[in-house]
């Protein structure tokens, strides 16, 4: 009982932390003192967690469950399993360093931007860890609020044209999820004869096929569109370059997860005949992802619209991963979610610094930073290269999980007759190339070549931003060359998954329809 | 001798450590004297300490009767049935690369205190150098193809940084991001590979791939051979710029000397042969895979050396020798002949890395110069830089009895008479590509050393030889181009890569072909000796009659600008035109700010409704009202 | 025509009347006057069905529209008096401030 408390202070303490803010009304510096320290408590009870997470069991743990609309078959229930414990301890991380990292970009309203930040942290966090879908939903919800106010009120000069694009794009998701799964809680209440919306439950609804593909296809349109996939991805260039540092690298290293964590945590295991008629299609879109935005990345001139791009193109390869239900596939797929949380967010880090310095975000104002900034390029190069995904970095560990258990599905089938997953997988393969290929041109124009810099002279990263980056690269490197004991963590998830979307759930009385015949 | 627990992890992280402390002390302290001595200490000393552990660890190898050992240094994942682990394997052919890339990486870093010296990043490139070190020794080192793919992708890495190291000028980082993205070309190819022998075997060891291929009709995987062995060979075009994806080694020669020699001649461009070799099981039931990589070598091999007859950049000339001979490599490897392959990787390395580094002590002693035109004369005053020279030309160019003769000849040979695969057409242009070698090596000589000088006044004054740290080098090269041939590395080699048999009604021609192989030598020096030896007009003379195909290997066959109309150019702009400009923009925002628009107007046309005034609001209540009573009365 | 009828016709016509008057005058206190006059046709309807139908309900609602009609006199004739200060006049078509 007192460990599931630590799950509920971790959920809760921005919360109180939002409250303190609110109440005291300090100036700039406790509130940045304030929201650190509620950061820093909420990264000390993940680490604790997720060292007491015991890899061995399937199922919960640190579970609570309080009725709450119990009319409704409504109630609070979180806890952790292998699916989330390593997208929590990724947003605990990366939530002190982006306060740290936000230190001095945010200038107007410092108390109210915190206040958000943490607010958003609550939302994040509680959308992991709810067990119910209609607490999901309502973090999931929760979570667009601050987000598109820190771009709205923080962010660049198309700020407002980026919140609103962005805030249509997923709310539209949203509202057709919300219809989606009233239907799913009022059909398992039909047929299953409980009224209840957690996920334990609602994994044994049987729903015929039609039934199925639509619901799947309203959960799928909100998902992918966070993820996001192509051709519902146009909203995050333009919100990455509006937004502010901690903006960016709070979306791109924990929002992005969230979409592709719907997917694999209720998306795929709700519905799996639908999901698996849909494999096909999802499949091609996740390739596209991963070419389009790589080839998008190699054209733009806008530093942030570059990482931004790349996310779509990583994205892709968790996609991937997660159609193949190869064991080694979902695995690559969960680390490369961890890893593109921390490699993006260390770019947009690193852009933020850069931009704090020089403030711009064209890529041809710069060149032979390496000269003028060695320890910053260092960092650069380091991020530069996970990103790409060489070997001993996490990059690596989870695109080639992912690929080889994309490849590893598609090569039977292949043999069967059925060559086009293969295919997919190889051209996904051939994405490799491309990814190397805008990473570095993005490196050589920006770290090589003739000195060019405004605002020179530039002084190189100070020790806190050092230390951001030092933690971040510690943890790229442990996932690139140590990534058993984390997988381990993640095993009987992977295996759950797989499970749950390689059982038919069609209702029994049409499964059993051809034995009815004499 | 010693047995320690872990001397092979040993002898690979010893570099890393390299790494990590001239690394830190590169940035945190840059370019004072102390932090250089300390880099020269420690960059120098790891590869002599590794090179000792790999004595120790061959002894060992001997003393067990050169059963592989075999040293698991820990799990990298387990994913339900299949584990993945870090282990390193050491058999008589990772002995062989072994003692090669420490060896020779040894004395190249001995060199490079010298050649570096005055350089401003001198800890940074030691931290470089021992960096490759690291992925080098990880590749010949592994023992799963993971392992060896690390590596692979690594030194992939250390070469871009290193080709770049002088990043100040574009072009250098810019040749530095070719190689990279190349080479990942190939990768992509080789990851591939890499997946299907994963499918078709359940593990990535490469001992129990060979084992599994080579083993009774059974248990062959359900996988052809010759899929795998052409993706894998994908890799090694790359890694070993082959057809087609060569072109980013001569360009690679923009970084400093010693990286060329080490890297680029010497190393990281032979681990496609070794590659090929290890996988030597999968390769033997991959005939058609075998003579893909034959016929693309031996082509590699003559192209590469038609356009080295034209170089005029002492470095260029040196660099598509490279080429031309990892050729003669794979053209030994695609008839068979593993064993020779790897010969030829050992003599190679010493004779190229003389040379290369003899090239860098005349760059050194002319204070940055590298176009040939320019040199001559220089063999009173750099007299050891070049007789080393000379005893490296003669082994590349396989004068008898010096080092480069034995490999080639024995290259050669097998092309001929291998029953797998070995022709006499594969013969004659191998045979044929040698000659041109004897020429543009001894042209290279004769017009750097020899004749009058063509020197500017300026360097000329400056000449100098190097200094010890470098001639040394250059010697204890030399030394072993001359005598590198007399240890039968194919016999070594035998009880674990067997050499191909021969053809028996070619068996006889073997004393023929080595008298042709001889004399061709000879001719090469000769026709380079008339060209070159006489008045200047004679060379001029031949340039005019042949002034198109002079043209044409001038500038490369063109390729790169092939490449670049073909695939890179076509690339950036589909995806600038159709993808960003038409999808993105035209499309799918179109699309949005369609919808977004169409609400707009609609909302503008129920807006009009809304004029705030009182009375049309109470109008409509009232309209309402009568609308409401007359539906009721109607249905009602 | 029995009572019940001529009371219910009453309230029509009041409503009717009190309707018209607010559509058609622009004062804004006269307006107010008509909306009193709307509310009590209402009232007058609902203590007849409650007389009708024997049943207190009706007449305890008509109770509880003349606190809400009360409540809002007491806001509406201060705004009023406001707008009147404000704008120098009880036309209602001149208060435009709130419009977009």
């Amino acid at each position: 009982m007192g460990e599931s408390l630590v799950l509920n202070l971790l959920l809760w303490l921005p919360v109180v932390g939002t409250v303190l803010l609110l109440v005291i009304r300090g100036n700039a510096s406790l509130a940045r003192v304030i929201t650190l320290g509620v950061m820093m408590l909420q990264l000390i009870m993940a680490v604790w967690l997720y060292a007491r997470f015991d890899a061995g069991v399937t199922g919960l743990q640190f579970a609570t469950s309080l009725p709450w609309i119990p009319q409704w078959g409504v109630s609070y229930l979180i806890g952790l399993d292998g699916f989330n414990i390593l997208l929590v301890a990724l947003t605990a991380f990366l939530g002190p360093l982006v306060v740290l990292g936000a230190h001095r970009s945010i200038e107007k309203d410092v108390t109210l931007f915190h206040a958000m930040v943490l607010l958003l942290q609550f939302a994040m966090m509680g959308a992991f860890v709810a067990q119910d879908l209609f607490l999901f939903y309502l973090f999931w919800e929760a979570m667009l609020i601050p987000m598109f106010l820190i771009i709205g009120i923080w962010g660049g000069s198309r700020r407002i044209y980026a919140t609103v694009k962005f805030f249509l794009y997923t709310a539209f998701g949203s509202i057709l999820m919300l219809a989606a799964l009233i239907y799913l809680v009022q059909s398992l209440a039909q047929t299953g004869g409980i009224t209840s919306f957690a996920f334990a439950d609602l994994y044994r609804a049987r729903l015929p096929l039609p039934a199925q593909t639509i619901l799947l296809g309203a959960f799928a349109l909100s998902f992918a569109i966070k993820v996001p996939m192509v051709p519902l991805h146009t909203w995050l260039p333009d919100a990455h370059v509006e937004a502010p540092t901690a903006g960016s690298v709070i979306l791109a290293g924990v929002l992005l997860k969230m979409g592709t964590y719907g997917f694999m945590k209720l998306g795929f295991p709700l519905f799996p005949d639908a999901a698996r008629l849909f494999t096909p299609a999802l499949m091609t879109l996740a390739v596209i992802s991963i070419v389009y935005g790589a080839c998008l990345a190699l054209v733009q001139t806008d530093i942030k619209k570059i990482i931004a791009y790349s996310s779509i193109s990583h994205l892709g390869y968790v996609m991937l991963g997660l159609l193949s239900l190869e064991l080694v596939g979902i695995q690559g797929a969960i680390i490369q979610m961890v890893s593109h949380g921390l490699v993006a967010a260390g770019l947009f880090l690193l852009v933020g610094m850069i931009y704090e310095r020089c403030h711009t975000r064209e890529l041809s104002d710069y060149g032979g930073l390496a000269r003028l900034l060695p320890v910053f390029s260092v960092f650069f190069m380091i991020f530069t290269l996970a990103s790409v995904g060489l070997p001993t970095t996490s990059g690596f560990t989870g695109e080639f999980l992912a690929l080889l258990g994309a490849f590893t599905a598609a090569w039977p089938l292949h043999v069967a007759g059925q060559s086009y997953p293969l295919i997919l997988s190889i051209v996904a393969v051939l994405g490799v190339i491309l990814g190397a290929l805008y990473m570095l041109r993005f490196a050589l124009t920006f770290l090589f070549g003739a000195v060019n810099a405004p605002h020179q002279p530039l002084s190189d990263l100070s020790l806190r931003e050092r230390g951001i980056l030092g933690a971040l690269v510690i943890v790229i490197f442990a996932l690139g060359l140590f990534p058993d004991s984390v997988m381990a963590k993640t095993e009987n998830a992977a295996r759950a998954y797989r499970g749950l979307v390689t059982t038919s759930r069609l209702p029994e009385q049409l499964n059993s329809g051809p034995e009815l015949v004499p | 001798m010693i047995s320690m627990p872990h001397a092979l992890a040993a002898i690979v992280l010893l570099p890393l450590v390299g790494f990590l402390v001239n690394g830190v002390f590169a940035t945190a302290l840059g370019g004072r004297r102390f932090s250089n001595r300390l880099a020269s200490i420690i960059g120098c000393g790891i590869p002599i300490a590794a090179f000792a552990l790999t004595v120790n660890a061959l002894l060992t190898l001997q003393a067990g009767n050169y059963t592989p050992l075999i040293e698991p240094l820990y799990r990298w994942a387990t994913i339900g049935d299949s584990t993945f682990e870090i282990a390193f394997y050491f058999d008589r052919l990772s002995a062989i690369m072994t003692l090669v890339v420490t060896g020779v990486g040894s004395v190249i870093h001995l060199y490079s205190t010298g050649y570096m010296h005055d350089d401003k990043s001198y800890g940074r490139f030691f931290a470089y150098l021992n960096l490759f070190l690291f992925f080098m020794l990880l590749l010949v080192l592994g023992r799963s193809m993971l392992v060896l793919f690390v590596g692979w992708e690594g030194v992939g890495l250390a070469s871009y940084l290193l080709i770049g190291f002088w990043f100040d000028d574009l072009a250098n980082a810019g040749a530095g991001k070719k190689a990279f993205v190349t080479n990942r070309i190939g990768d992509a190819g080789f990851l591939l590979g890499m997946f299907l022998l994963y499918r078709a075997c359940g593990t990535l060891d490469m001992d129990t791939i060979n084992a599994a291929f080579m083993g009774s009709a059974g248990s062959v995987p359900v996988v052809s051979a010759s899929l795998v062995g052409l993706l894998l060979f994908i890799g090694a075009t790359g890694k070993s710029a082959q057809i087609p994806l060569f072109v980013w080694l001569p360009d690679a020669m923009a970084g400093p000397t010693p990286v060329s020699a080490l890297i680029h001649a010497a190393t990281m461009v032979t681990a496609g042969v070794y590659l090929v070799v290890r996988m030597s099981g999968v390769y033997m039931h991959a005939p058609d895979a075998s003579q893909v990589m034959a016929i693309t070598g031996v082509a590699t091999a003559f192209f590469a050396a038609t356009i080295a007859l034209v170089q005029t950049d002492i470095k260029k000339v040196l660099a598509y020798s490279t080429v031309s001979q990892l050729g003669f490599m794979f053209l030994a490897l695609g008839v068979g002949a593993y064993g020779v392959a790897i010969f030829h990787v050992v003599t190679h390395a010493f004779f190229k890395a003389c040379l290369f580094l003899g090239a860098g002590s005349v760059i050194h002693a002319l204070g940055g110069e590298q176009d040939i035109r320019k040199m001559g004369g220089l063999r009173t005053r750099i007299p050891i830089t070049f007789w080393t020279f000379v005893i490296a030309t003669a082994a590349i160019a396989g004068i008898p009895g010096l080092a480069g003769f034995f490999s080639k000849d024995e290259i050669l040979w097998y092309a001929f008479a291998s029953s797998r695969g070995g022709s006499p057409w594969l013969w004659g242009v191998a045979a044929l590509t040698a000659l041109m070698t004897a020429f543009y090596m001894f042209r290279l000589l004769w017009l750097t050393f020899l004749g009058p000088s063509r020197m500017e006044p300026a360097v000329e004054k400056h000449v100098h030889e190097s200094p010890f740290s470098m001639t040394g080098v250059l010697l204890l090269l030399a030394v072993l181009s001359a005598v590198g041939g007399y240890f039968s590395i194919p016999h070594f080699l035998e009880s674990q890569v067997p050499l191909p048999s021969i053809v028996v009604e070619r068996e006889h021609y073997e004393r023929t072909l080595l008298i042709v192989s001889v004399v061709l030598a000879f001719a090469g020096l000769a026709l380079a000796a008339v060209m070159f030896g006489g008045p200047a007009a004679r060379p001029e003379r031949v340039r005019q009659a042949v002034l198109p195909l002079r043209r044409l290997l001038s500038a490369k066959y063109h390729v790169d600008e092939l490449y670049d109309r073909l695939l890179a150019r076509p690339l950036v702009w589909v995806s600038e035109h159709v993808l960003l400009r038409v999808g993105d923009r035209v499309v799918l925002d179109g699309i949005l700010h369609g919808v977004a628009s169409l609400a707009t107007r609609a909302a503008g046309l129920f807006g009009r409704v809304q004029t705030g005034s009182l009375h049309l609001y109470s109008l409509f209540v009232m309209a309402g009202i009568v609308g409401a009573l007359v539906w009721s009365w109607r249905h009602g | 025509m029995d009572r019940v009828q001529f009371l219910l016709g009453l309230s029509i016509a009041l409503f009717s009347l009190g309707l018209l008057g607010l559509v058609i005058r622009r004062n804004a206190l006269v307006m107010l006057m008509c909306m009193e006059l709307m509310l009590n046709g209402v009232n007058l309807s609902l203590v007849t069905f409650s007389q009708r139908h024997a049943d207190a309900g009706g007449a305890v609602l008509v109770f509880l529209v003349f606190i809400v009609a009360t409540a809002e006199i007491a806001l509406a004739i201060p705004i009023v008096l406001l707008l009147v200060k404000h704008t120098r006049s009880m036309d209602i078509g001149r208060y435009t401030d709130l419009k977009g």
